[in-house]
C-alpha cells in the first residue's frame, strides 16, 4: 500500500492546490484511470481547500492499494455542528475574505459526496473533523 | 514508443552536460546521462523550451530543408501568420506572399484564410452543449501533447476542430489540383513553420490519421531567404483574402478574438498554461467557456523558430490586422469553403501514458513505496548533479533502473566521510614510529 500525508495550514491561499497537485501526478505515475483520476482531482481539491478555509489546520492523506484510492483528511478543529446542514448543497460558513477569492459557493462537500464512492465525515464540535472518501480502482 | 517523431533533437557535439535544459522541460523529458544531455522520446512535447533555454545552441528543431520543395513539380507554401509579424515596419501582408514566389514556390495559401474557416468550425462547435466546459483550443499541438502528458482527464475538453494548417493544406492542395487540372500527388504543400510542434505534428498528427502537409520549412530559413525581395518592395501583386481576424491567430488570443466565446480565457507560456489546466481538472474554472493556451509567450509569434522578438512581432500583427479592411469570418467564409475540406477529427486523442510507473496499478504501487523510501535518504535540493531534474524524479529513475543511489553527489560525499572516519578508526591512536628508534 502506497501512502502519503500532506500537512495543510489554516488561511494559507498561496499554497492551497499544492496537495492536490501532487495527489494528481502521483495517481497519474500509479496509472488509475482518467476518469476515477478526474474525480479524486475535484474532490481532493475541495478537500483541500476545505481545510485551509474552515479548520485551524490538518493534514490530508493518500492511500493507494491495487483495490481503491483512499482520501482521507483530519483537522484539529473547530468541526461542525450541524454536519447535515453542512452537507446541503450552497451552505457555507467561510469568511469574507474566501468569499472575496470566490470559495464559500457550499459546494465543498456536496462535490466531494457526489465523487467518492463511499464518502464518511466525522465531526465532533471543538475537536475536529475526519472526512475519508473511497474511490474503487475496479 | 521510440521510434516517436520528434522534431527537438540533441546536437551532442555542442551539449556540456549541464542541468539548465533538464529544469526547464515542463514533462521531465530530459536527463544528463554520460556528461550529455538526452531526451526521453515517449514524454517530449516538442514545446521548444529547451531550445529557448540552452546557451550553448545544443537543442535544435530538424525540419525540412528548404530544398526538399523542388522534389515537386508543383510547389505551395502555407505562411503561417506569424510570418508577417518577422517583418518589422510591413505595412502590406501582399508584399511577403509575392516574395514566397519569388523564392520558389508556385502558389501561396494563406495559413490565416483556413484559420477564419477553423474560427466558424469552433463557433459551431461552441454552440453545441454536449461536451464538458471549458472547450480547449487545439491550435497549439504543444499543449494538445501535454494534455496527453499530464491532464488526461481534459482530453474530452480539446476541441475536435483541425489545425488551420492541417486545413490550409487541404483547401490548397484541392483548389491548386483543380484550377491546374494536376494530379494532387504531384503538388507538395509546405508549411513555413514557427515552432517545432508543428512540424511534429506533420509527421505524428494528431486527431487525424494521415496530415495533409509535405513538409515543413523553418520560418527563419524562409525568413532569410525573403529578406532580399521584401527590403524595398512598396507594391503587391497578391492581395491577402484573409480576415483580420484570421491574421490575428499569430498572437495570443487571436483565436478567442476570433470566435468570441462567452466566457473565455487566453494563456500563453508553457508554465503558466500548465497552471491553468491544473485548476481545470480540478473542477475550478466551470463556468469557462473556451480556454485558448499557447505553449509560446505572446503565441505562435513567439515560437522558438521565429527570428524577431516576440513583442514587436506581436504589434507588427496587430498594425497589419488593423490595416486590412474589417470583415469577419462568420460572413467572409461561404458554407462552400465550410464544406471543401475535412474540419473535424476523425480520430481520437489518446492519453500518453509515458508517467506510468509499471503496466499494473500494482507493480506500480510497489515502484512508489520504493521511491517514497529512496526519497526520505535524498537530500531535496533538486540540484539536478545527478543528471535527473528532481530528486523526486531520480528516486523514480533509480526505481527504473536507470542509475543507483551513488550517483548522488550529496549521498557519495556523506558516504566517502564515513569511509574515511572508518579508515581514521582502524588506525591505532598513537601511532608507534615507523623507523626503529636508533641504537644509543
Amino acid at each position: 500500500m502506497m501512502h502519503t500525508d500532506y500537512p495543510v495550514e489554516a488561511g494559507d491561499f498561496t499554497r492551497a492546490g499544492e496537495a492536490s497537485a501532487d495527489i494528481k501526478r502521483r495517481l497519474r505515475q500509479l496509472g488509475v484511470s482518467t476518469e476515477l483520476l478526474r474525480r479524486v482531482a475535484v474532490a481532493s481539491y475541495e478537500l483541500e481547500l476545505n481545510i485551509v478555509i474552515h479548520s485551524v489546520g490538518g493534514q490530508l492523506s493518500l492511500e493507494v492499494d491495487s483495490q481503491c484510492v483512499r482520501l482521507s483528511s483530519s483537522d484539529r478543529g473547530p468541526g461542525i455542528v450541524d454536519v447535515a446542514q453542512a452537507m446541503r448543497e450552497g451552505y457555507s460558513t467561510a469568511n469574507d475574505e474566501a468569499r472575496s477569492m470566490g470559495f464559500g459557493a457550499g459546494m465543498g462537500l456536496p462535490n466531494m459526496r457526489r465523487n467518492a464512492d463511499v464518502f464518511t465525515i466525522d465531526s465532533v464540535p471543538g475537536r475536529g473533523t475526519d472526512i475519508q472518501m473511497l474511490f474503487e480502482l475496479a | 514508443m521510440s521510434t516517436r517523431f520528434h522534431s527537438v533533437r540533441l546536437d551532442k557535439d555542442k551539449c556540456k552536460g549541464c542541468t539548465n535544459c533538464l529544469k526547464h522541460c515542463p514533462t521531465e523529458a530530459i536527463r544528463v546521462r554520460g556528461g550529455r544531455a538526452r531526451i526521453l522520446d515517449e514524454r517530449c512535447v516538442d514545446c521548444g523550451q529547451c531550445i529557448r533555454i540552452c546557451q550553448y545552441h545544443a537543442k535544435i528543431a530538424m525540419t525540412d530543408p528548404f530544398d526538399d520543395i523542388f522534389k515537386y513539380k508543383h510547389r505551395i507554401a502555407l505562411p503561417a501568420p506569424s510570418l508577417y509579424g518577422q517583418f518589422r515596419h510591413l505595412e502590406n501582408i501582399g508584399i511577403v506572399l509575392d516574395a514566397l514566389i519569388s523564392i520558389g514556390f508556385d502558389e501561396v495559401f494563406e495559413v490565416a484564410r483556413a484559420a477564419d474557416i477553423a474560427t466558424r468550425a469552433i463557433q459551431e462547435r461552441l454552440r453545441l452543449p454536449d461536451r464538458p466546459r471549458p472547450l480547449i483550443s487545439s491550435a497549439c499541438p504543444t499543449i494538445t501533447r501535454i494534455i496527453q502528458v499530464r491532464f488526461p482527464s481534459l482530453i474530452e475538453h480539446i476541441i475536435n476542430v483541425r489545425q488551420p494548417v492541417e486545413i490550409a493544406a487541404a483547401m490548397a492542395r484541392q483548389e491548386y489540383a483543380r484550377k491546374h487540372n494536376v494530379s494532387p500527388d504531384e503538388i507538395g504543400v509546405f508549411f513555413i513553420t514557427p515552432c517545432a510542434a508543428k512540424m511534429t505534428a506533420i509527421r505524428n498528427p494528431i486527431g487525424q490519421a494521415k496530415s495533409d502537409i509535405d513538409g515543413a520549412i523553418s520560418m527563419a530559413d524562409v525568413f532569410a531567404r525573403l529578406v532580399p525581395h521584401v527590403t524595398g518592395a512598396i507594391q503587391a501583386k497578391r492581395v491577402p483574402t484573409a480576415t483580420p481576424y484570421g491574421v490575428g491567430w499569430a498572437n495570443a488570443g487571436g483565436e478567442i478574438h476570433a470566435a468570441t466565446p462567452r466566457n473565455s480565457m487566453s494563456v500563453d507560456g508553457v508554465e503558466n498554461v500548465i497552471r491553468v489546466l491544473e485548476e481545470i481538472e480540478d473542477g475550478k474554472l466551470t463556468d469557462l467557456d473556451y480556454f485558448e493556451g499557447a505553449a509560446c509567450p505572446g503565441g505562435c509569434v513567439g515560437g522558438p523558430l521565429t527570428v524577431e522578438i516576440n513583442y514587436v512581432a506581436q504589434n507588427t500583427i496587430k498594425t497589419l490586422r488593423d490595416a486590412l479592411p474589417e470583415a469577419h469570418p462568420s460572413n467572409a467564409v461561404t458554407s462552400a469553403q465550410m464544406n471543401a475540406v475535412p474540419l473535424h477529427f476523425d480520430q481520437k486523442i489518446e492519453p500518453n501514458n509515458a508517467m506510468r510507473l509499471d503496466e499494473s496499478i500494482a507493480g506500480a504501487i510497489d515502484r512508489m513505496e520504493h521511491m517514497n523510501a529512496i526519497l526520505e535518504r535524498l537530500p531535496g535540493y533538486d540540484c539536478g548533479a545527478c543528471g535527473s531534474p528532481t530528486c523526486e524524479s531520480f528516486a523514480e529513475d533509480i526505481v527504473r533502473g536507470f542509475c543507483t543511489e551513488m550517483d548522488c553527489i550529496h549521498l557519495l560525499k556523506a558516504r566517502l566521510e564515513e569511509m574515511a572516519l572508518k579508515v581514521e578508526d582502524l588506525a591505532p591512536d598513537n601511532p608507534e614510529p615507523v623507523r626503529k628508534p636508533s641504537a644509543t
